[in-house]
């Protein structure tokens, strides 16, 4: 019972250190927002690999979700003659859900466990200290920019995945259900309200604000050579996918919240 | 464990006070100053009241065995780490006592070889030399072109400003570290480790370049080693850590006629003493 209440102890400390270097670490990047024009070209090169190296994972993932949503909801509205509908699902459901958070999963699997082994490998081999003896500030230097170029990156997925992925709704809805393109764009458009749009790419900016600060803070809390860097990049995979489930509901919830307080419903 | 120290953010020039003076420019005053430092990992202590001075001008050689702190103590003159108890002086002033813009200033004193060089492997040969200027002073590009040019041809890579680290052997990557160490011309260059890995023949090219530096540059040098060769080649003064204290400093003449039984173990390399027993603690 003891060792039980030891390790739970230990455990419960490891997360609040863990935390508190992470919100540390994001205070910090924020701080050295101000680089950002010195840093254009880092954040760029950043940006296009974090856009670029996702296209071919984000593509099929949202062709094929918007499919597979158009196929099981139509099958369902079909029982009622509904099947028109399906156009109102797939929009709403890829703007304020599924564009968002399967964006974020595919950039953490890529973008946050690759900042975590780079981050790592780098501190593994002293490149970090050299850094900071040259006073070099390895938070402006590799930090900033890659917390601004995955922000930028998944804000622009979002929308393209959101895009294609209400294609491929349209695609199943034609060829299953017999939709028209007009009939399906029509409904799309009917439901898609300016807060859905933004509510998706306030979710899309806080997922890849918490991916790439949980990443880089992972990166440079690693030790003991290569097995500390396979840990590192497992550890943030894990804490990306649970922290954007746990910012999904929260900003649900508040989004419920103000839609409330201004006489509206989700 | 704090094996690292906490990483923070921080503009280079942040708390600079303009009066601050690093001065010491006599010629064997003290320019490096470890005075009573302790540091402990976890449970085990490495450093247990480390003293020492290093006279400007001068090149002194650390020597102990694997563990006994020689690399943590020079991670400790820089502010990488921070010491348990204990300060470290440079010119007179307290690094640890320092806000980030006088560790800054302090910093642009020193120049350091890591001991696998520490490269940036994202970047070729050049931009890793020219990357302190190009991130403090920010000079013409013509002007860091010159620099970088001059400071390879120092360390006798003339030709491998487009390398990329990993087409380096280990020795070329030394000199480039070395190169990227003496780009702000430093007036303390700190080794760790400079030869470990080389054999004999580049091994003795870089304690020529080490004397070269010395001689060109007028720096004063840290050389943190285990090859007694090296020591004996390039020491104007050695010191023995020994279980976390400096057991002994003195000339590499007072070192070879020395009778102490762990300096002579640990200069002719033999197996059985105190030595040995402290490493296997």
């Amino acid at each position: 019972m003891i060792k039980i209440v030891t390790r739970m102890e230990a455990v419960f400390e490891n997360a609040c250190s863990t935390a508190g270097r992470a919100l540390t670490l994001g205070a910090d990047s924020i701080r050295a927002l101000g680089d950002v024009r010195r840093r254009k070209a880092e954040i760029i090169n950043q940006a296009f690999r974090a856009t670029y190296g996702s296209l071919p994972v984000t593509i099929l993932t949202a062709l094929f979700s918007g499919m597979i949503l158009a196929i099981q909801t139509g099958v369902e509205l079909q029982k009622y003659g509904q099947e028109a509908q399906i156009g109102y699902v797939v929009a709403a459901s890829m703007c304020r859900e599924m564009g968002p958070v399967m964006t974020a999963i595919a950039l953490a699997g890529l973008m946050g466990s690759s900042y975590a082994a780079e981050l790592g490998t780098m501190k593994v081999s002293e490149e970090i200290d050299a850094l900071q003896v040259m006073s070099i500030d390895p938070i402006r230097y590799l930090v900033m920019p890659r917390v601004v170029a995955l922000v930028s990156a998944s804000v622009a997925l979002t929308i393209m995945v959101n895009i294609i992925g209400i294609v491929g709704g349209a695609l199943v809805g034609r060829s299953n259900f017999g939709i028209s393109f007009d009939v399906y764009f029509t409904k799309a458009q009917e439901i898609l309200k300016f807060r859905d749009i933004w509510v998706g790419l306030l979710k899309a900016t806080c997922f890849a604000l918490s991916t790439a600060i949980v990443g880089c803070n992972e990166g440079l809390a690693t030790s003991q050579g290569a097995a500390g860097v396979g840990r590192s990049t497992q550890k943030t995979v894990v804490l990306s996918f649970i922290l954007i489930l746990v910012l999904d509901h929260l900003i649900n919830w508040f989004v419920i919240l103000i839609g409330a307080l201004g006489g509206e419903t989700a | 464990m704090s094996l690292e120290p906490t990483i923070r953010s921080g503009p280079a020039d942040e708390g600079l006070q303009p009066s601050m003076n690093l001065q010491c420019t006599t010629p064997g005053d003290p320019i490096i100053q470890i005075v009573d430092l302790h540091k402990s990992f976890g449970a085990k202590p490495v450093l247990r009241g480390m003293t020492l001075d290093v006279l400007r001008g001068e090149t002194l050689c650390v020597i102990g065995g694997s563990g006994t702190g020689k690399s943590v103590t020079l991670k400790h003159i820089v502010g990488l780490l921070r010491p348990d108890r204990g300060t470290v002086r440079i010119c007179g002033t307290d690094i640890f006592g320092s806000g980030n813009g006088q560790l800054s200033e302090i910093r642009k004193k020193i120049g350091f070889l890591f001991q696998g060089a520490a490269l940036l492997n994202s970047l070729n040969v050049f931009e890793n030399i020219a990357l302190p200027l190009r991130e403090h002073e920010r000079p013409p590009e013509e002007e860091i072109r010159r620099q970088v040019t001059e400071k390879l041809e120092l360390v006798h890579l003339g030709d491998a400003a487009e390398k990329m680290p990993d087409e380096l052997s280990g020795g070329m990557k030394k000199r480039v570290g070395l190169a990227r160490a003496i780009i702000r011309n430093p007036e303390i260059i700190l080794y760790d480790e400079p030869t470990a890995g080389l054999d004999p023949i580049i091994s003795t090219t870089i304690n020529d370049l080490v004397l070269d530096l010395q001689e060109k540059l007028k720096v004063t040098s840290l050389v943190v080693t285990h090859d007694m060769s090296s020591v004996f080649r390039i020491a104007d003064r050695i010191a023995l850590l020994y279980e976390g204290r400096v057991h002994k400093v003195g000339t590499p003449e007072d070192f070879k006629k020395s009778d102490d039984t762990k300096i002579q173990r640990f200069i002719y390399g033999e197996s059985e003493g105190p030595l040995k027993r402290d490493a296997a603690k």
